[in-house]
């Protein structure tokens, strides 16, 4: 994932003249260099990768199998017995007028719910981390601690708070509590990349007379681009994914996301694999992608955060 | 401005998500460029940069928090009236209620034996994820560290993340699927119990392994975000540190248990906290595979029963249980605070 250079390290010193005790040890270092990453440890790397996605493989063969085969036999199969149909996601796809409007839902949902609850983290990461002012850890432990505030305890208090304000049935009350929920864990994280920023650089700034605005476009942003883009993927495969908020605050059909389209067909279908896993693979598709196309963004800037001292 | 509240129509929803967006990056504009002078005092900054944040998290979290805090305590009670003796609706003849403040709730939520099942079942979730999801993220990151297929390979572990919780509750419920002995399996974790030889098992229902099934599920889907964050720590571990161990003699386990792991530890803490908060609140797992019957049921699963089917009188009990929840994660936010500080001082 990460195209972190391998750098032959001891190669450097093998031009000195090396007394044999310390030929040894190099020997010695070489040897455990290689000693993880030899045949046995790549063979069980292997296994359990293959382990690990044979679950996800036996549903996504079943998704093109017919219903016959699946309710009489196991996916592994197919080998012997080949038969691939795509009735499975022509059903799924067009039962209940479509799964079409559902996808426009989700990305109407998705995008504002995105962008600004990280906005609002960096913000917030700025003044907890370069802003000093009275209570400033009290408030920083405070939202860390929020963090274990379940969902569902903030459900029903908020709901009445939406409907007060006459925001029922539109995707504003939606847009606002994944927002709200995302913040602690985007303030956590974000906070703990910001520190990481050597405070020369923002001395420097400010020496040169920029405010703490200015600071935090200018200096911190472009510094910050990959862990945005590392939180930004956390965020959206977390909203994407969402089956709750959206149950409680957009029940209408209207403006149903994707995923409770999807909990209906396996609620009203009870265990028909073959609606079931069509559905589970067409509602997975988008976090794929983005998944796979941003990696490189999401591997750089974890590795921004998890580094220290 | 109608359909701003009310969207119907694809361009409807479109305007109204981008409008969302652009008046939520004007409001912030105006407020950031009114700021950005010399001499504004320090508190107007931040409560710039922190206010709206703090107005939401004090609306959406921690006043629904507290309200929870409150509702634990309260019992519905007989009312008494002025006399001493009970209320009586003129219209009904039914005494009336009013709430009352108790422990009860609490008394119930340790005595009963179905909430302390749902209570141990929690501990053994909040602490077996994390800890087999790190470890098994932190053996494989380094099992596949610089090897050939390494992308390939983080990529196949990772995947579970971005398949949904209930799409991988789906996923696993297949693979566990029952058939009666003697009829073919066709799930595989069943399928692989014929083959050996013994008779296919209920892994859903049967108690009291169903749980820990269940948990399976969870270290599945969570081992791949353990393994990306570790596997990044790791290519971070500066190559003097590793190169100085390893002249003094450090081998592969030595070298791995000695510098690697004390080194990397910030991003442990990290992963181990954020993924015993996760599976602390999840409770999709657990709703989508057995709803929380046949003794699975979990803290976050059992609030959300109380609280939404059970009418009024579960709420107090909902709350009471999400008042456990909150106390049973205290520790791991102290030892983060604890954490969080050691760090500002080696700075």
């Amino acid at each position: 994932m990460t195209t972190a250079p391998v750098i032959p390290q001891t190669d450097v010193r093998v031009e000195e003249p090396v007394s044999s005790r310390q030929l040894k040890r190099q020997l010695r270092a070489q040897e455990a260099k290689t000693k993880l990453t030899s045949p046995w440890a790549s063979g069980l790397a292997i296994v359990l990768a293959i382990l690990w996605t044979i679950p996800t493989l036996g549903l996504f063969i079943t998704s093109f199998r017919p219903v016959e085969d699946i309710n009489t036999s196991g996916w592994w199969s197919i080998i012997t017995n080949p038969g691939f149909t795509l009735t499975n996601y022509d059903q799924a796809l067009n039962a209940q007028g479509g799964l079409g409007s559902f996808f426009l839902n989700t990305i109407v949902i998705v995008v504002p719910a995105v962008l600004i609850p990280i906005f609002l983290a960096l913000l917030a990461a700025y003044a907890f981390a370069w802003i000093p002012f009275k209570g400033r850890n009290f408030l920083f432990v405070a939202v860390f601690a929020l963090q274990v505030v379940p969902l569902q305890v903030a459900l029903i208090p908020l709901q009445t708070i939406f409907v007060n304000f006459g925001l029922q049935n539109s995707f504003w009350p939606v847009w606002i509590s994944h927002t709200i929920f995302g913040l602690p864990l985007a303030i956590f994280l974000l906070h703990n990349f910001m520190k990481e920023v050597p405070a020369s650089i923002i001395e420097a700034a400010r020496v040169d007379g920029a405010g703490h605005v200015k600071i935090f476009f200018v200096v911190l942003m472009p510094l910050l681009v990959p862990a945005i883009a590392a939180f930004g993927i956390f965020q959206f495969l977390w909203v994407w994914n969402d089956l709750l908020v959206a149950t409680v605050f957009a029940p209408s059909p209207n403006l149903r996301p994707v995923t409770a389209a999807i909990a209906d067909l396996s609620g009203t279908r009870g265990s028909s694999w073959e609606l079931l896993s069509a559905g589970a693979f067409i509602s997975i598709i988008v976090p794929l992608i983005v998944f796979f196309s941003l990696q490189r963004f999401f591997v750089r800037g974890l590795l921004a955060g998890s580094v220290k001292g | 401005m109608d359909f701003l509240l009310n969207p119907t129509s694809v361009g409807d929803k479109l305007i109204s998500m981008v409008l969302a967006v652009v008046i939520f990056g004007v409001i912030m504009a105006v407020l950031l460029f009114a700021i950005d002078r010399p001499k504004v005092p320090n508190w107007v900054i931040v409560a710039a940069f922190l206010g709206p944040v703090a107005i939401l998290l004090a609306v959406g979290l921690f006043y629904p928090a507290a309200g929870t805090v409150v509702r634990s305590f309260q019992v519905s009670v007989n009312a008494v009236g002025p006399d001493g003796g009970p209320v009586i609706n003129p219209n009904t003849g039914q005494r009336l209620t009013e709430l009352g403040f108790s422990f009860d709730n609490y008394t119930r939520v340790f005595t009963d034996p179905a909430f302390q099942k749902t209570l141990l079942n929690t501990v053994w979730w909040v602490v077996l994820v994390p800890v087999v999801s790190t470890l098994f993220g932190l053996i494989y990151a380094v099992l596949v560290d610089r090897t050939r297929f390494e992308k390939a390979a983080k990529a196949l572990v990772f995947l579970p993340m971005a398949i949904s919780m209930v799409g991988a509750s789906i996923i696993w419920k297949f693979v566990y699927e029952y058939r009666q002995g003697g009829s073919p399996q066709i799930g595989l974790a069943n399928q692989v119990l014929v083959w050996l030889g013994a008779d296919p098992y209920q892994f859903i229902i049967t108690q009291p392994w169903n749980t820990f099934f269940l948990i399976v599920v969870m270290i599945w889907i969570n081992a791949g975000f353990a393994m990306t964050i570790l596997s990044a720590a790791i290519k971070a571990v500066p190559d003097d540190i590793v190169e100085a161990a390893q002249i003094d003699g450090a081998t592969g386990f030595k070298l791995f248990r000695r510098v690697t792991v004390p080194t990397i530890r910030p991003a442990v803490v990290v992963v181990l906290t954020t993924i015993a908060m996760g599976s602390l609140k999840a409770f999709d797992v657990v709703r989508t595979m057995t709803g929380g019957n046949y003794g699975t049921s979990i803290v976050a699963n059992e609030f959300y029963t109380q609280s939404f089917r059970q009418g009024e009188g579960g709420k107090g009990i909902g709350a009471a249980l999400a008042v456990v929840l909150f106390v049973i994660i205290i520790p791991v936010i102290v030892y983060n605070v604890r954490q969080m500080r050691l760090a500002e001082e080696v700075r």
